[in-house]
């Protein structure tokens, strides 16, 4: 299992701040895998995580990306382009 | 004390300043940056703002831009605090404070962290509005000004 966490208007759209899911079972576990099932699961997460929109993943709070490897018990946060300042 | 810190309540930039002189004379410049609420916002009328953050990955995310920061300039002295929570027009957000023997290191140090904090930093502003609330738009031109630092 990993912790998903949303944030600002990504929280908004799907309506939950964080949730737990099972890693895919097939191939090497990466950020974009685990968007790619989280897509296939809902239209909610297929529209708030669409490809073309601008959205941005942190992994254990570190800025990351769809290359990023991802394994059971990670933190991983989905999240609008930052604004803060 | 940590040199990045988030929180609700308003801060006393005289103070934060002054604690980075304190009790020594080496320090040959001190620059600063204060950001604060506006009034107004693309076009229209804003009443307030929420500033949501990432509890946890904020700090980490502001302590990282501040090691940067120490490690591309020379500085003795660096302080970084972001607010949090329900703000109005005049408010205060955000502080950087950079100490250094010259002036031109704590210059382009005080630009660096606010470019970085920009981008990098995992804060979002929801604006009150005259035409309903709204989550404020990431720019470009943010994105351009932390680019000229790599």
């Amino acid at each position: 299992m990993v912790t998903l966490l949303y944030f600002a208007g990504l929280r908004e759209s799907l309506g939950r701040s964080r949730e737990q899911v099972s890693l895919p079972a097939h191939g090497t576990p990466t950020v974009s895998l685990l968007v790619e099932s989280l897509r296939s699961r809902d239209a909610q997460s297929a529209e708030a995580l669409a490809p073309g929109k601008r959205w941005r993943v942190a992994v254990n709070q570190q800025m990351a990306d769809l290359a990023t490897p991802v394994k059971a018990g990670d933190e991983i946060a989905f999240f609008p382009p930052v604004t803060g300042g | 004390m940590a040199r990045a810190r988030v929180q609700q309540a308003d801060f006393d930039v005289g103070a934060e300043l002054e604690a980075l002189t304190r009790g020594r004379s080496d320090v040959g410049a001190v620059a600063s940056f204060v950001g604060l609420v506006r009034d107004a916002n693309d076009g229209s009328s804003v009443r307030g703002l929420t500033l949501e953050h990432y509890p946890g990955m904020t700090e980490k995310a502001l302590e990282d831009i501040c090691t940067q920061a120490d490690a591309r300039w020379d500085l003795q002295g660096l302080v970084v605090i972001h607010r949090v929570g329900s703000l109005v027009p005049g408010d205060r957000i955000v502080l950087v404070g950079v100490a250094s023997a010259h002036r031109g290191h704590a210059f382009e140090a005080c630009e660096f962290i606010m470019d970085y904090l920009k981008t990098r930093a995992p804060f979002w502003k929801r604006e009150d509005t005259s035409e309903g609330t709204r989550w404020v738009e990431a720019r470009a031109s943010d994105d351009a000004a932390a680019q000229r630092w790599k």
